[in-house]
This record gives structure tokens, sequence and C-alpha cells, in this order.
């Protein structure tokens, strides 16, 4: 019941963003119902296709778990597109530079060092939200383009692969993620990072502090708890999630880094981890449902001729109606406050 | 003290960094004119889409609504300018529809945040992710401007001084208005019962309300003032500099523009002299390809401006006040 009332909020946003997505593209002059079950036969309707789904998720799951994570300290990571291109790239870089090495140790080796190049780039607006009162909206966003600029840099000169193309070389075999039969098994370490995630924050001294803080930081700081402290640390953790996500798409999906990877993902886990109500949990059916729009877009363009830009317009309509509490109070009428505040401490040092 | 030597003391390190710039520019400009007017063109261009952003900004947060979402409402309004004068073949119809989609994204986050009381910046982020999904949908390739972009108007003798003149009497008409708002909203702000008001609702908003002044009016209002200026800079973009409409044509200008804001002080004046800043930092990458520098990594350029604006937002928001009321949701208790 508690299960029910809490993801009805989610789910009514869900099916809403579906009709009015369906509305757009009857106004556009295409069949909506054609346009969604094109959606379906390219996203759920076998295991080739649902495979396609789960690998397009993983990076979701990763990047709503990160924003997700900042939420309950109150943060605003908006940089989860930055951290993870430098994870994404910097797990590249161990995986064709480091050779020789058995899979057992190579293939997490791989994964831990983009993790924590991410974590590193994460921990900056940490740092400066801290000590400097530099507010993390803006400066996880400056350092996106920042990041963007570095890796592009990087993989044009030194970890370019000889050629005309600008991209590194292949990772070694040893350090790809396998799959099983068609099935990614990136996917399952994004939800052991879910499920790690959820026993940080509820079951740990740790994730108490964090939440103290996202609930109320002057309390956090009159019961001893190190403000500072864990927004370097919330915003450090968070980094390493986005840049997982990175590096698990490296070696389980592209194989290599390239300039332009995996564009706008940052902006999706912010979708997610509200579509999620910020529950590391619920992150894993809400990237799932993303990941099969995004799975099942090019079929969509394919057999019904719609764009599959609409998927963003429905991920857009999702997120309107989740973060605004009116459409529940019309529909189920009851008074929905919101579980989010982030705007409240815009300023505060 | 006197008055303008206070004046001066206040403002000296204004001074001493406009001296620096223009000293760095004619230097690396090789004391060339064409040169340094290139370079202080550059910068006047790629400030005002900042400064207009970062009014709006100001119109925002100074009646306490903080508007994350000015990128937002730059792409659609130049997305929306781009199509209407494009389909209309009239600039002034692109510019019109730019501003009241702006306009309209304005009144939409005012719902939001006041009307439904959301949290402020998950209602910016409303607007951007919306935005960046209906540009994308229904983005057209090959789409032009059959009546060609903006033209310049030369202001008579004006334009005929030195460097100046080029500078600032030779723009095309949207640079023109943004340099007279600058000096129209800070009167406004500062000088008006508009103005008075709007701080009130941005301070103290119980006892604005206590005095007979409408919180929820002047918030609306000053979102939907910002929203028709954020469309400007959107118009600006795709009509006056680029002449077309690409994808995700406004590249973090909105989110630059607050840290303009912050740079600023919620001042329009000072928002303006930090535009100036900002655009320099964008304008000084025709210096670095003028000199040959870096030009095998453009990568180092391009990051220019984001850094500055990190360490700007990192070396003075701490000592810089954003009004008081900002970001909580107002209701009557």
């Amino acid at each position: 019941m508690t299960l029910l009332r809490a993801a009805a909020v989610p789910l009514l946003s869900v099916v809403l963003a579906i009709l009015v997505g369906g509305i757009i593209i009857e106004l556009s002059g295409e069949n909506a119902l054609e346009a969604y079950r094109a959606l379906y036969d390219g996203a759920l309707a076998n295991r080739k296709v649902f495979g396609r789904t789960l690998e397009k998720a993983t990076p979701l799951v990763m990047g709503g778990l990160a924003v997700a994570f900042a939420f309950k300290a109150g943060l605003f990571n908006i940089g989860g597109q930055g951290q993870l291109v430098i994870g994404a790239l910097f797990a590249a870089a161990v995986g064709y530079g480091v050779t020789g090495l058995p899979w057992i140790i190579h293939l997490p080796m791989a994964l831990l060092v983009g993790g924590l190049a991410g974590a590193a780039w994460g921990m900056i607006p940490g740092l400066l939200k801290a000590t400097r009162g530099a507010h993390e909206v803006i400066t996880t966003i400056m350092l996106n383009f920042v990041a963007i600029n570095l890796t592009d840099w990087l993989t044009a000169n030194p970890w370019r692969q000889p050629g005309p193309i600008t991209q590194t070389p292949r990772i070694e075999a040893s350090a790809e993620i396998p799959r099983w039969g068609e099935l990614p098994l990136g996917f399952g370490i994004a939800v052991a990072a879910a499920l790690g995630c959820w026993y940080l924050l509820q079951r740990t001294t740790m994730g108490f502090e964090i939440r103290s803080v996202g609930l109320n930081p002057e309390a956090a700081r009159y019961a001893g708890i190190s403000v500072p402290k864990i927004v370097v640390l919330t915003m450090t953790i968070s980094g390493f999630l986005a840049a997982l996500g990175g590096a698990i798409e490296t070696q389980g999906v592209v194989g290599r880094y390239e300039p332009g990877f995996n564009a706008g993902l940052g902006f999706n886990g912010i979708t997610i981890a509200l579509l999620a109500r910020t529950h590391p949990i619920g992150v894993i059916p809400a990237a799932l449902l993303v990941g099969a729009m995004e799975a099942g877009g090019s079929m969509m363009q394919f057999k019904a001729d719609v764009q599959p830009e609409i998927t963003e317009i429905i991920e857009a309509l999702m997120l309107l109606f989740v973060a605004t509490p009116v459409v529940v109070r019309w529909v189920l009428r009851r008074r929905e406050t919101s579980d989010i505040s982030v705007g409240a401490h815009w300023g505060d040092a | 003290m006197s008055e303008p030597t206070n004046l001066l003391y206040r403002y000296r390190w204004w001074f001493f960094t406009a001296l620096a710039l223009v000293l760095f520019t004619l230097w690396t400009a090789e004391f060339q004119e064409a040169q340094t007017t290139a370079v202080l063109a550059a910068t006047l261009r790629q400030s005002t889409p900042l400064v207009l952003g970062a009014l709006c900004g100001i119109l925002g947060e100074r009646s306490g609504v903080i508007n994350i979402g000015i990128e937002g409402q730059m792409l659609l309004s130049a997305f929306a300018g781009f199509l209407a004068a494009s389909s209309s073949g009239d600039l002034l119809v692109g510019v019109a529809t730019g501003v009241a989609v702006g306009m309209l994204m304005g009144a939409f986050l005012a719902f939001l945040s006041v009307s439904m009381q959301g949290d402020q910046i998950i209602a910016g982020t409303v607007l951007n992710i919306s935005a960046m999904g209906i540009t994308s949908f229904f983005f057209q390739q090959g789409r032009t401007l059959p009546s060609g972009k903006t033209s310049p108007i030369e202001l008579g003798p004006l334009s005929d001084l030195p460097v100046l003149g080029r500078v600032f009497f030779s723009n095309r008409p949207l640079t023109y208005l943004t340099l007279l708002l600058v000096p129209v909203l800070w009167y406004g702000l500062f000088r008006t019962t508009w103005g008075l008001r709007t701080r009130a609702v941005g301070e103290h908003p119980s006892a604005a309300e206590t005095v007979g002044v409408s919180v929820a009016g002047m918030r609306y209002l000053n979102l939907i003032l910002g929203g028709g200026l954020a469309g400007l800079a959107g118009a600006y973009l795709s009509l006056e500099s680029v002449g077309s409409f690409e994808r995700l044509m406004t590249n973090g200008r909105g989110f630059v523009a607050l840290a303009v804001m912050i740079f600023g002080r919620w001042n329009p004046v000072g928002a303006w002299g930090a535009a100036l800043l900002f655009g320099y930092a964008n304008a000084v990458q025709t210096q670095f390809q003028f000199r040959g520098w870096l030009t095998d990594d453009p990568q180092f350029v391009g990051m220019i401006p984001f850094v500055v604006t990190i360490v700007v937002v990192a070396g003075f928001v701490g000592r810089a006040r954003p009004p008081a009321a900002i970001g909580q949701p107002y209701s009557r208790e």
C-alpha cells in the first residue's frame, strides 16, 4: 500500500506524458498508436531489443543515481554529463593502455579508474561549494563544458588512435564487460550500485549524516555534523556514480572513447531521479522506462515516421508532471507535498 | 569624501581590470587598429546575449524567484523567432515572436514556482529540458532567412570615430536596444515604484504584503518581463548573430548569464560590466588565432569562458549577497 502510494505520482505522470506525447504525434500528422506500437517493437518485443533497452538503461541508472544521491544532501548535481565523459575516457585509457592483465584484474581496474576520475571531477564543485559558497548548479554546468573540451583534447592528442578519425584505440578484450547471451552484464553492475546506494543512505552513519544535511543543514550543524565535509563527500560519490556509468558504457557497449559520447545523458539523470522520487531503488524502473524509449526511438522513426526526438518531449513532460504536484492534487484529490527542495539554499555558503 | 572620488574608489577594481584588458588587447593586436577593433567589437557582440540573460535573472531574483531556466527560454525563443522570421520573411515578426515565447515561458515559470509553489530550481530545469526536447523535435534542416539577418545601422558621424565608431556606433538593432535597456532597467529598479516593490518582494515578502503589494503579482510581472528579455537574447542569437537556428545553439549562455548576474551583484549596470568581461573571455579567441597561439589545441581556448565563470562564481559569490527571500515559495499565513 505504501509502495502504491509512493508510486502513484510517478505512474500517473508517465501515463499523462504518454497521452500528451500521443496528442503531439497526432498533431504532427502521424498515427500515435502506430508510433507507440513501433516503440514497443523496438524496445521490449524480444530478447534482442530488450538487451538494447538494458544497454541504454545502464548509464541512465547511474546518471539517475548520481542526481538522486546528491539530492539526499540537498545538492543539485547537473554535472553528470561531464563526470560521465571523464569516466568513460579514463576507462578507455586504462582499457587500451594497460595490456597483459587477466580480465579479473583489468576489467574492474578500468571501471575503478574511470569512476575515480569522475569522483575527482565531482569533488571540484563540492570543494567550491564548501569553501567558497559557489552554487553547485552553476559550477557543475560550467565543468560540463570544461570536461567536454578536456576529453576532446585528450582524445585528439595524447590518447588518439593514429589515423584520420579522432578517437581512442579500441580497449583490450580483457577490459570488456561480457554479455550473457543477448543481455549486457553492465546492467547488473548498475543494479548493484543502486542497492549499494540504498544501503549507504539508509543503513550507515554516513548516510544518516547526508540525509540530515539535506533535510536541515542548520540542525545538522548543531548536531555536530560537519556540513562542508558532507557536501564534498556527497558530490564526490555522486561524481563517482555518474562516471561509473560512463565507464560501463565504454567497456560494455562502445569499446572506445570518441567525442560526442552520449551527449545529453546528464539531463536524463535529473528526469530519472525525480521520476524515482530520489529513491535509489526507484531509479531502476525509471531508467528502464527511459531506456526503452531511447531503444525504441529509431524503430519509431523507421516504422511510423515519427522523429525519435519525440521521446525527449515525453521525458520533459514526465519531469513536468512529476515535479509539479498540481496534477496529482487534481487527480488524487489529496495535498501532495514535494519531497525535493534544492532552491531554498541558493547563495548560502 | 566627495561623490566622484568615492565612486572611483568604489569601482577601482573595475577600472583596473578594464585598463589591463585594453592594454592586453592592444599588445596582442600588435597595436593595429583593425585587429583591436575586431576584438572589442567581438566583445560587445558576445556580451549582448549574456547581459540580456543576466537582466532576466536580475528581475526574477530581485523579486525572489531563481530562474535557472534562462537557457531554455533563450533556446526556445531563438527557435521560434527564427521559424517565424523564416516563414513570414519579416525579421520584426521573428523578434516579436521570440520575445513573446520568452514571456510565455516566464509566465509558465511563475505558474510553477509562484502559483504551484514548486521548487524553483526544478521548475527552471523543467523549462530547460522542455526547450531542448521541443527544439530538437521540431528542428528542420535547411531553413533559411529570406531577408538575411538584421543589418548594421551606422549612427551618422559617430560611426566614423576611430575604433570606438566601429565598436559602438555601427551595430545591429538588437545590440543598440540592449545598450539602451541596461540604464532603463537600472533606473526602473532603483528609482521607480515598480522597482521598489520588486525589491521589497524579494527581500521581505510578508512586509511587502502588509503594505498592500501583491507578492504573487510582482513575481508574475517580473518573471514575464524577464522572460521577454531572455526571448530577446534568443532572437539576438538566431536573427542577429548567427542568422540561422542550430541545435542547442545557446551553448550554456543562459547559465553563464547567471554567473554574470552574480558578478554584477544583481545590478543591471554591474551586470553589463560583468557581461563585457565574459564577452571578452569569448572574444579573446580571435586574438589567439591572430597571434597563432594554441591553434593546434583549440579546446583550451574553448574552455576559457567556462573557467572564468567558475573562478568568478567561486571568488565573488561568497561576498555578494543575494536578495533575502530568494528560493522560497511565499504563502500568506
